[in-house]
């Protein structure tokens, strides 16, 4: 017997030195009708006194061979992944990508920015028609019949009677009908002005009307708050300033100055030297206008402002002609990739 | 408008305080002062002098070689000015002054010594005269100082007119000054008047005012024996800064009453001018203004006339035929009150907008037409001690605005400005301003002055105003709200515009563009488009533009045509609005739309069409929850591809249309194009309302698959019918439906993909099932055949 296995692991180590795969001498020495098997077989013919050290020489036998085969196994795996490894193709990372995304219009990015800074205060979003009629855009305002507002040269009429609304405030009326006090809301919108088209002139613009009314609703509240909200939208501690300005639905009204985005407030030729950029109109709502909305103005107060998105879009980007909003170009607009 | 601070002295003293920091003040109180001008600052060393000898110069026509006599000495002066004269006083900038910034220094003129300039008014900055040299008076002692005699000096503010819309009273410097003496917190002197009761006896004025709604009020006086005709120079000096410029005596009165007052007058020449009619006429003429311009008179537009001929365009302007003159002695003066709108609209009209009539717009105040004549004939007196007056002050005076008075207390006001602003504080402020009250502790009844009440304040919140811009918003304490906070919810339409812009930006690479609510025939044009009739705007720019949208799609392809060389492939998408005709009421059918549009040279046409209507079905189905329909339609419009339009729908509900572009259209693009394009109505998601997220377990279970090759007509086939058709007939266990194969047009295979939450199924169990959905489709046209 141990004649055989010496000659049996001869045969093996033989046969592993050619190359033979882990597969074939797993079936050639350890498959069922294997080389081992057939010492198996023979272990039969051993005397019965010397069968146990026989069996135990072969499972040694096959322990060995099962690592070795094993041993050869691993190594040939290794080596193919070395090889998966060494031959494997290298990219070039650094090559143009292909990142198209669209673009989205800047006044969307705008007045994104913006109406978050608003949600985030508790204001609703409100929707309304482009096209309006003279109640809500002029007379539930406070704009007497005559007003040069309502004259030809800045309003587009329709054939109908209703017209293009020329500012936010439109909706002014609609959205205090709808909500009653108190109340906060944003509305944005594209509005429309008669006027001829130039580097800074647009018919076609965009402007955001906020408006907040409540039991004591005070202009130092009004000053608190444009403070606040426009240092949010320009991410900047702001300083502002009200001026009188006379709109016929807020009482009192203002213009509204915030210190200089460029200088701080220094004095630069961006605010002519001044300190101070004119930023937006705003006001007490005038009591006519809270009537004719439903709202009882000895109950209830309220401050309103407009915010010329576009303008906004404007100063935020460095926009230096307006025309470019609306103008459709795709060089201009693909670059607003996302704010 | 310009200000002048040496003016608005004269009312108010403002000695010892800082102009400048005034002036800021003003701007934030009051009205904003856009620029800040010094004058006379810069000019110094000019002296009263004579021209003592004349001599030619010998190497130019023009010039002359000056002796000057300053009082002490003779200097020697080289001067071009045509009106040289020997004995003439004149302005004299010495060697080593300066005029207007222009240092004066010792010169060779032509090759002879010069040592000092004669100056023309223009030179000295007082007004555009550069004609000849300013001739002085000869009561001036020589050698004086001539900012010892002339106000040279003065800093003169500008504010936009735009920010005294509202303030009638403001028209003037001294509304203006009251202003100051409110913020300085100094008295306003009274204007200085002749008292017009004495010449009560003389006969009146032949007034007539036919037209009371348009004319609310009208002064008039004659005056003769009128002998000087030139303003005094501090006057024209005055004017010249203001923006104005010297004319005649007469006409520079009254510019300059109406620039201290506000109120607008007119000197008639009373030779051809001494009685008034105010009307208007039934018929359209011509008149010819002090302009020397023809213009149209229509039956609206207000007229004064004197014995039925037409003089004046009603706070407008005179006519020419009775312009003051330089031989005018005698004259009859219009003070009067005009309603403001009428004068506006005549002034728009007419395409003459004039210093008057800006101001009759404002709506004037019609107390003020006594007090301008009055202060009119102390400068007249004053300046020409001669004149007579030889009529009574005639004052016609048909509608009256009622007085205002406000009762307000300090809880009000409180309540209003957030802060305590004493009640003593709101009594002063209102005092000065020139409001009459009466207060009780801390209730005030408060009377509108005229001059305020004409429109401006009316209201108790008008008050507020008056009593907060004194106090100064830069003077506030600031605080939030106690309001509490509440939930919000964004708007639907909102949110769906929202998560739409996203989706077509960030997975289908589109980019947002913004056009106009309008067509525009001369773009569409370009493209062989015409613009689909529709509701018209009355007063568009431009013809081309009258016409609202129907469909965003002509808008988007105008932009595709003009971005071809942008890319060989891109989309674009705008939402807005488009108006489709009227609803019943009349009002416009306007609708909240997306547009798509999708252009390329490097894809295929389907594969475009594909990409389009991906896009479309990501939108629905994101928004609504639902994959939309689509259905072979009939085009409704031109620019649509009659073998590729598609209804969009959900449900019943026709939500868009998606279209491959009409080859007459495609040719005037891009003939190596594809261009696809879709419509969305946002409008109609709000009104489906979403679907819930569906939920189902997954089955445990391995799915099994069965393809299933038909002979059918593809390309009419509509595949939500088949797989409608397929769950009907299958029941529970069929779990999906895709295509896995098409050939040609002539044939398709469906997989269908079985589960069951119980257990695995097998083939031939669902032999059945399988034999139901080949008998199902077989009325659509689908014959079952072998693979």
């Amino acid at each position: 017997m141990k004649e055989k296995i010496s000659e049996l692991l001869a045969r093996f180590e033989a046969d592993l030195a050619s190359g033979k795969s882990p597969d074939e001498l797993r079936v050639a020495y350890l498959g069922k009708n294997g080389a081992t098997a057939e010492l198996m077989k023979e272990l039969r013919n051993v005397p019965v006194d010397r069968k146990k050290e026989a069996g135990q020489m072969i499972n040694g036998l096959k322990t060995k061979l099962e690592e070795e085969i094993g041993a050869r196994a691993r190594a040939l795996e290794e080596e193919a992944l070395q090889k998966a490894i060494s031959s494997a193709r290298r990219y070039n990372p650094t090559l143009p990508a292909n990142n198209d995304l669209g673009s989205y219009h800047p006044i969307t990015l705008v007045q994104r920015e913006v109406e978050d800074v608003f949600a985030s205060m508790g204001f609703t979003v409100e929707e309304y028609p482009e096209i309006v009629d003279d109640y809500h855009c002029f007379e539930a305002l406070n704009i007497p019949k005559h007003h040069p507002a309502r004259d030809m040269q800045d309003t587009y009429y329709l054939e109908n009677g209703q017209l293009l609304k020329t500012h936010t405030s439109a909706a002014q009326n609609y959205i205090m009908k709808k909500y009653g006090a108190p109340l906060r809301a944003i509305f944005p919108s594209r509005c429309f002005r008669n006027e001829a088209i130039d580097a800074c002139h647009e018919n076609t613009f965009f402007q955001m009307e906020g408006m907040m009314i409540d039991r004591d609703i005070s202009i130092s509240n009004l000053i608190y708050f444009m403070k606040t909200m426009l240092s949010e939208v320009f991410g900047q501690d702001l300083r502002v300033r009200l001026r009188p300005g006379f709109f016929p639905f807020v009482e009192p009204g203002f213009e509204l100055d915030i210190s200089c985005l460029i200088c701080g407030g220094e004095g630069c030729p961006s605010c002519k030297n001044s300190g101070w950029l004119e930023l937006c109109p705003c006001g007490m709502i005038h009591p006519n206008v809270l009537t004719a909305g439903g709202i009882d103005p000895e109950e209830y107060t309220g401050f309103a402002f407009g915010l010329g998105l576009t303008r906004l879009a404007m100063m935020k980007y460095g926009v230096k002609d307006i025309r470019d909003f609306n103008a459709g170009s795709l060089r201009t607009l693909s670059q607003f990739k996302s704010r | 408008m310009f200000l002048s601070m040496n003016w608005i002295g004269d009312f108010v003293d403002l000695s010892g305080l800082d102009l400048k920091a005034l002036i800021h003040r003003f701007t934030l109180s009051t009205a904003e002062v856009e620029d800040i001008i010094e004058y006379g600052r810069d000019t110094h060393g000019v002296i009263a002098a004579e021209i003592a000898s004349i001599e030619n110069h010998p190497n130019s026509k023009k010039l002359h070689l000056l002796k000057i006599n300053t009082g002490k000495e003779l200097i020697d002066c080289v001067c071009g000015a045509p009106n040289v004269r020997v004995g003439m006083h004149v302005a004299f900038a010495q060697a080593g002054g300066a005029v207007c910034g222009h240092a004066i220094g010792e010169a060779t003129v032509a090759g002879y010594p010069s040592f000092g300039m004669c100056c023309s008014e223009a030179e000295l900055g007082i007004s555009a005269d550069h004609s000849g040299l300013m001739e002085l008076d000869e009561s001036i002692p020589l050698g004086t100082d001539i900012k010892a005699v002339f106000d040279l000096e003065d800093t003169v503010f500008e504010v936009d007119n735009k920010s005294l819309t509202n303030r009638p009273d403001l028209w003037g410097h001294y509304g203006i000054a009251r202003e100051f003496a409110t913020l300085a917190g100094r008295e306003l002197r009274p204007l200085p008047r002749l008292d017009t009761a004495q010449y009560a006896s003389l006969p009146d004025v032949a007034i007539s005012i036919e037209d009371p709604d348009l004319c609310y009020r009208y002064t008039g006086i004659k005056v003769e024996n009128i002998k000087k005709n030139q303003s005094p120079v501090n006057m024209r000096i005055r004017l010249f800064y203001c923006g104005s410029r010297a004319i005649n005596l007469l006409a520079d009165l009254t510019n300059y009453v109406m620039m201290e007052l506000g109120q607008p007058m007119h000197a008639f020449d009373l030779r051809r001018v001494d009685k008034i009619e105010v009307k208007r006429f039934a018929e359209p003429f011509t008149f010819r203004t002090l302009d020397g311009q023809d213009r149209q008179i229509t039956p609206e537009t207000l007229m004064i006339c004197s014995g039925g001929t037409p003089v004046a365009v009603a706070g407008i302007m005179g006519g020419l035929d009775s312009e003051i003159e330089d031989d005018t002695d005698s004259l009859l003066l219009e003070s009067a009150n005009f309603n403001g709108v009428s004068v506006r609209k005549s002034s728009t009209k007419l395409g003459l907008r004039t210093d008057a009539s800006m101001r009759y717009e404002k709506i004037l105040d019609p107390e003020m037409t006594i007090a301008a004549t009055e202060r009119f004939l102390d400068l007249l007196c004053g300046i020409d001690p001669d004149v007579r007056v030889i009529s009574s002050l005639t004052d016609v005076y048909v509608h009256r605005y009622e007085t205002i008075t406000l009762t307000i207390d300090k809880a009000y006001v409180d309540r209003y400005t957030g802060i305590d602003i004493s009640s003593d504080a709101i009594e002063k402020t209102l005092l000065a301003l020139g409001f009459t009250v009466a207060r009780d502790g801390d209730s005030f009844t408060v009377t509108v002055p005229s001059f305020r009440a004409t429109k401006d304040v009316t209201i108790k919140a008008d008050l507020i105003e008056e009593i907060t811009r004194i106090y100064g918003y830069d003077n506030f304490e600031i605080g939030t709200t106690r309001s509490p906070l509440r939930p919000v919810r964004a708007e639907r339409t909102r949110s769906d515009e929202a998560r739409t812009k996203d989706l077509l930006v960030s997975r289908f690479a589109l980019h947002e563009v913004h056009s106009y609510i309008w067509s525009d025939r001369a773009k569409y044009r370009e493209i062989g488009i015409e613009v689909e009739e529709n509701v018209r705007l009355l007063n568009a720019q431009t013809p081309d533009h009258a016409v609202l949208r129907r469909s965003m799609i002509p808008t988007l392809l105008s932009f595709i045509n003009e971005n071809k060389g942008f890319s060989d492939e891109y989309g674009i998408f705008e939402i807005g609005r488009v108006v489709l005709g009227k609803n019943e009421d009349g009002t416009c059918r306007e609708r909240k739309t997306l547009g798509l549009a999708f252009y390329s040279r490097a894809s295929e046409e389907e594969t475009l069409f594909f990409r389009a209507r991906d896009a479309v079905s990501c939108v629905v189905t994101d928004i609504l929850h639902v994959a939309p329909l689509y259905t072979f339609a009939e085009t409704a419009h031109a620019w649509e591809h009659p073998a590729n339009t598609y209804t969009v729908s959900v449900g019943d509900v026709k939500v868009g249309s998606l279209s491959v572009v009409h080859p007459a259209v495609a040719k005037e693009i891009d003939r190596k194009a594809a261009i696809v394009f879709a419509e969305l109505d946002m409008d109609t998601f709000a009104e489906i309302g979403t679907a819930p997220l569906a939920y189902r377990e997954i089955s445990k279970y391995p799915a099994i698959d069965i393809d299933l090759c038909f002979t059918a007509p593809v390309a009419s086939l509509s595949f939500e019918a088949l797989v409608e058709e397929a769950k009907r007939a299958a029941g529970e266990s069929l779990a999906n439906v895709t295509v896995a194969d098409t050939y040609g047009d002539s044939s398709i295979t469906l997989r269908f993909t079985f589960s069951s939450n119980e257990r695995t199924l097998t083939k031939a169990e669902l032999q059945p099932t399988t034999d139901a959905i080949i008998e199902a489709y077989k009325p659509l046209g689908l014959a079952f055949k072998l693979a």
